[in-house]
């Protein structure tokens, strides 16, 4: 199953069939701080965050934001770290809406009041999406590394109910979880949420790092699949799923971003533009930022965008495959943090000559019966260390 | 805390008044020549037919009034148009972007 990520642009048809082709990018994900109180072992921040200090302001967002619009960017993600630790965001949501742009906002909700919620929403928030790391509430707390989350997560479904924005529940899955999924579908349908997304953690960046200690045999990937399976036909009409399987069991990868260059754009905390949000991880990219050049050129131009775009940079197999404009090669970080060089097939692809490895890795790792401990995103400990990285290399 | 009541499954039927949620924005996409609908995390593209129907959706006008109106204007077989909207409301009311 290669559904998208959940941070890609999603297009898909009502009743005929999928846009194909895309000259403007879809999707914004504005990261609008690095700054989380959660700790999560997961987090798909890269390795070097952004300080505080070199945040965009209020007005370069704004302007961001009016340049996405313009650009014909349909849907913003505000994401972050915690979205909800910028102070302006509620000014952010109303520019978002002035502009004409579909505003979610990604949150884990613990700094969120229901006075702030109000305020959002009456700025004209759209939607929102609130994550869980787990139903049970100490493992919730062993895992984000915070105290109290899951209760105010509760207040933070109900009132999003009350003001009648749209919930989505996102839960991050992994091996210290996944044994309590049909828990959380339960939750999610409990909490009112119209959208569940069940994401199998991605292994890039913070997450790579606890590989060992998050990832899940294929046997119980192969069961979650079934229970959402399940789920769908029970909650048909009530809760839509989307599932992110882990790739490491896949025949084919996802195709990433739904292609690189070709639907979406991330723009970081201090302004730089990526084609992907771990972009950084690829070496000989230059990223321009939202203070230097006008979004349009950026992705029209710029040579992050230009590099891995399309289809010309690929070499065997991608190059002579059947689906190289379904998968797009798959994931070119992945490829880069796996073997080394960014233009090879994603090793999560059965076709590439790293593939076997790949696997084997995931099988030992999830079957090791004493998994490392977690090695928890603290602010302060942003230094890169790429020790992890490149480690199928000879 | 408020209370949260749950959900359950809308069925479509003829007298069914289907209407786009507050959340759920239609809008004419003119950079890229085509209605869309802008939904939680997704972008749907309705073809033609569901864009006629969608622009009838308005939570006052049954399913049978909306294909009595099409049927008319269309010069086509009222039974036939009957069902295929009441299969095409259905399916967006399960992708949550119709409440019936």
């Amino acid at each position: 199953m290669n559904e998208i990520t959940p941070i890609a642009p999603a297009v898909q048809s009502a009743s005929s069939a999928d846009v194909s082709c895309m000259r403007a990018p879809m999707g914004l994900l504005a990261e609008l701080t690095h700054r989380c109180p959660l700790q999560c072992p997961y987090c798909s921040n890269p390795l070097e965050m952004d300080r505080a200090n070199t945040e965009l302001s209020t007005a370069d967002w704004q302007r961001v934001f009016t340049e996405a619009a313009g650009l014909g960017i349909l849907q913003l993600h505000l994401s972050g770290g915690e979205p909800t630790a910028r102070n302006d965001l509620e000014q952010l949501v109303a520019t978002a809406a002035e502009v004409g742009m579909y505003s979610n906002l990604i949150t884990a909700g613990v700094l969120l009041t229901q006075d702030r919620l109000k305020a959002l929403a009456d700025a004209g928030l759209d939607h929102l999406q609130l994550s869980i790391q787990d139903v049970d509430e100490a493992n919730a707390e062993k895992i984000s590394a915070y105290k109290g989350g899951l209760a105010k997560k509760r207040d933070v479904c109900a009132w999003t109910n009350a003001l009648g924005l749209p919930l989505t529940i996102n839960a991050p899955i992994h091996r210290a979880n996944i044994e309590n999924l049909p828990a959380i579908i339960e939750f999610a349908a409990s909490m009112g949420a119209g959208r569940l997304e069940v994401a199998h953690v991605q292994y890039y960046a913070w997450a790579l790092k606890n590989r060992a200690a998050l990832m899940p045999t294929k046997e119980q990937v192969m069961k979650t699949v079934e229970i959402v399976e399940a789920a769908r036909e029970k909650y048909k009409g009530i809760m839509v799923f989307d599932f992110v399987v882990p790739d490491y069991y896949a025949k084919f990868p996802k195709p990433c971003m739904s292609g690189w260059g070709r639907g979406s754009m991330n723009v970081t905390p201090s302004g730089k533009v990526l084609p992907c949000h771990i972009a950084e991880s690829i070496p000989g990219l230059e990223f321009d930022n939202v203070r230097d050049r006008s979004l349009s050129d950026i992705w029209i131009n710029g040579q992050a965008f230009q590099k891995y775009r399309g289809t010309s940079w690929m070499k065997d197999p991608c190059k002579s495959c059947e689906r190289r404009e379904i998968d797009w090669g798959g994931c070119r970080c992945q490829a880069m943090l796996m073997t080394g060089d960014p233009t090879n097939t994603d090793p999560a692809c059965s076709l590439s000559p790293r593939h076997a490895e790949f696997v084997a890795l995931a099988s030992v790792e999830s079957h090791d019966s004493h998994p490392p401990a977690f090695v928890y995103r603290r602010i302060g400990t942003q230094t890169a260390d790429h020790s992890t990285t490149g480690e199928l290399d000879e | 805390m408020a209370e949260i009541t749950p959900r359950s499954r809308a069925l479509a039927s003829t007298d069914a008044k289907p209407a786009l949620p507050k959340h759920i924005k239609m809008r004419h996409d003119a950079g890229r020549g085509r209605w869309i609908l802008l939904a939680p995390e997704r972008v749907f593209e309705p073809d033609d037919t569901a864009v006629e129907v969608l622009k009838l959706c308005d939570g006052v006008r049954t399913v049978r009034d909306i294909a009595t109106k099409l049927a008319t204007d269309y010069n086509a077989p009222l039974n036939e148009i009957e069902g295929d909207i009441v299969a095409m409301v259905q399916d967006l009311a399960d992708k949550g972007v119709l409440r019936l």
